[in-house]
């Protein structure tokens, strides 16, 4: 665990603590959503992933921008959205962030600057990378940062738009989380040699960090946004993590490509949730009590949202042909 | 009034729209510069500057995406695909990305941008640069498809397209960047999904895009020597399709021909004519005839190329047929 550098930073750390709990929460309960046959489709988990989403989302502002991928519940959250909306979307329900036109692999929030989750894997580097020609050309100050995971590193258009991030100096953050597994293939099976050198070949400074942490995910986040900020982005992280749940939930019996070994030494040694809370009673940051309440009240935020989205109307019929177009 | 190139009448449109609207840039290979290798740009980089006129490397995926971002962040990136066919390495975002982002967003993201290509063979490009794809995009619900006929659609569809909230997607037909015609001085715009009847006829009507209108024109101009009277329709934009004015016609003349240089099967011209069969069937005394390019990849050989587009003897002799009632086995 990274320094925690005063008590100054009480509010933000307990902040991250609970944007990360309301996460895991968030997930759980979408899970027990599919598991009772109530959401429509297919999700996936962002669980043991809560310290990347969190320790970036936390160094942005609204007016920054993020996109998102098909497992991206975690961004939308630690960028800033609500539980009823996002559950509404998931339900396919009228008041979803996308009048449930987008479902859990699209949900997009701009309000708070998350220009939407992909269901193309790498399908959004080159909007990513758009947005920060945009800033640059307007002279916005506003840094975007492109989520992905280690599987999209061997799509052909990273390369393509991390070249041209490099050659005009574009303030765009690529963050690739590598949580270990391509859908059900082994990273280490589908990405030959380095993946920072990859980026750093364009010339673009790349790191390397652990994933599970939050606060040095957000410090060195922080570091490059006020970087890109000047103008002297691109810049790469591979944050090093690991998703609990399989390719997506329906992906139950998965010891033919990962142990249950593995999968418990995750949990139990390096949960970024269980780590951050530890470091914050240990810090005198917060107590047990005080942090269990908080447990409780997002546990009881996220079934009120369910609730709420259960019992939310579907769109009417007239809205299928709605959105084709904008006026 | 004067008359310029369709290619002037472009970098009118592009420059004017430019002036008006800061948020506007042109982004794709050579745009700069050296002003693409039809020379379609020149001088736009000299007034603009290297912002606001971008040149990238020869990754069409990867500027295509570009675009996409920016128009959703609130710029109105103005596309430029060097050629039609590379519009196959550009699809997913086109397709899947820039066609889908506002209806899956539940109308809270628009993607505000122009992709400008173009189709038309005879050049002796071979198969690889050669294709009319507009069958392709127009397939996808969220994009808009316009095919200009002339410099003066292609100046007013252009500016139109520029100021659309939707991605909208121009096939220019390379063969008739140095065709003159009447334009304006003044402004305007040529709203989309309004056809324009191009000649007036009671016989049959000749459905054709870009190109082709002009192939029509001239079968139009061959028909009328022999008394047949043939109205000359262009629909400009086939996404969205002023179906209204078409149907309108073919209730009159009772036949039609839909010409467009896409290939024939599964293309432009089946479903214009599907629709005219369905609405207009008991008004029809003859099927409506598809004509489009032959269904093979394009060939070098001008022996062998110029036989896979309509030609206007093609659509005369054809529209001599149906006129007389006779039943036409089309390739």
């Amino acid at each position: 665990m990274a320094k925690a550098k005063s008590k100054t930073n009480t509010e933000d750390y307990l902040r991250m603590y609970r944007q990360m709990v309301r996460i895991r929460t968030f997930e759980d309960n979408a899970n027990q959503l599919y598991l009772s046959a109530k959401m429509p489709g297919l999700t996936h988990m962002y669980s043991g992933e809560e310290a990347v989403a969190v320790g970036i989302c936390e160094a942005l502002t609204d007016d920054d921008r993020i996109t998102s991928t098909h497992r991206g519940h975690g961004h939308c959250v630690a960028k800033g959205a609500e539980f009823k909306e996002m559950f509404c979307e998931l339900l396919g329900k009228e008041e979803g962030y996308c009048r449930g036109k987008g479902g859990s692999m699209h949900i997009a929030d701009q309000s708070h600057g998350n220009l939407g989750a992909n269901a193309i894997v790498g399908g959004s580097m080159g909007i990513a990378t758009g947005s920060a020609l945009r800033a640059k050309l307007n002279g916005d100050d506003d840094v975007t940062v492109c989520f992905f995971g280690d599987g999209a590193t061997a799509q052909g258009l990273m390369y393509e738009v991390m070249n041209m991030a490099a050659l005009w100096k574009l303030p765009v953050i690529y963050a690739c989380e590598n949580n270990g597994y391509s859908e059900y293939t082994k990273t280490e099976e589908i990405a030959a040699g380095s993946i920072t050198a990859r980026a750093e070949a364009f010339g673009i400074e790349a790191f390397k960090i652990d994933g599970q942490d939050v606060l040095a995910v957000n410090d060195l986040t922080q570091k490059l946004v006020a970087r890109c900020r000047k103008g002297e982005g691109p810049f790469f992280i591979e944050l090093e993590t690991y998703r609990y749940h399989g390719h997506h939930v329906g992906d139950i019996n998965r010891e033919y490509y990962r142990t249950k070994d593995e999968e418990k030494d995750w949990k139990s040694n390096r949960d970024p949730i269980i780590r951050f809370r530890a470091h914050l009673v240990s810090e005198g940051i917060a107590t047990e009590e005080e942090l269990d309440a908080m447990n409780a009240e997002v546990e009881q935020d996220a079934a009120d949202a369910v609730a709420y989205a259960e019992a939310a109307n579907y769109p009417d019929q007239s809205e299928v042909d709605m959105h084709v177009y904008a006026e | 009034m004067r008359e310029i190139t369709l290619s002037q009448a472009v970098n009118e449109a592009l420059a004017e729209e430019m002036r008006r609207d800061p948020t506007t840039f042109i982004i794709g290979e050579d745009v700069a510069e050296a002003g693409t290798p039809f020379k379609v740009l020149s001088g736009l980089v000299e007034e603009f500057g290297t912002d606001r006129v971008i040149d990238t490397p020869i990754s069409e995926p990867g500027f295509m995406g570009l675009a996409v971002g920016a128009a959703m962040t609130g710029a109105r990136p103005i596309v430029d695909l060097m050629f039609g066919d590379f519009i196959f390495l550009i699809m997913d975002q086109l397709c899947n990305q820039a066609a889908k982002i506002h209806y899956m967003s539940g109308g809270k993201l628009n993607v505000p941008l122009v992709l400008r290509t173009n189709m038309g063979a005879t050049r002796r490009s071979a198969a690889q640069h050669s294709q009319s794809l507009q069958a392709l995009v127009a397939h996808i619900p969220g994009l808009k498809v316009a095919m200009p006929s002339s410099a003066y659609e292609a100046k007013g569809l252009m500016k139109t397209a520029i100021r659309d909230n939707n991605p909208v997607v121009i096939f220019e037909d390379k063969l008739m960047y140095q065709d003159k015609a009447p334009v304006p001085e003044d402004e305007y715009l040529i709203p989309f999904g309004e056809a324009n009847v191009k000649r007036e006829g009671k016989d049959i009507t000749l459905i054709a895009t870009s190109s082709m209108v002009q192939v029509a024109e001239k079968a139009a101009d061959m028909l009328a020597a022999e008394g047949i009277e043939a109205e000359v329709i262009d629909p400009r934009t086939i996404v969205p399709l002023d179906e209204e004015t078409l149907l309108e016609s073919v209730k009159k003349t009772s036949r039609a021909i839909v010409i467009d240089e896409g290939h024939q099967s599964y293309g432009v011209t089946a479903e214009i004519a599907s629709r005219l069969n369905e609405k207009a069937f008991y008004h029809l005394d003859a099927p409506v005839l598809r004509m489009g390019a032959m269904d093979v990849p394009v060939p070098f050989s001008p022996a062998l190329e110029d036989i896979t587009v309509p030609t206007p003897e093609g659509v005369a002799e054809n529209a001599r047929k149906l006129c007389a009632g006779e039943l036409i086995h089309a390739a």
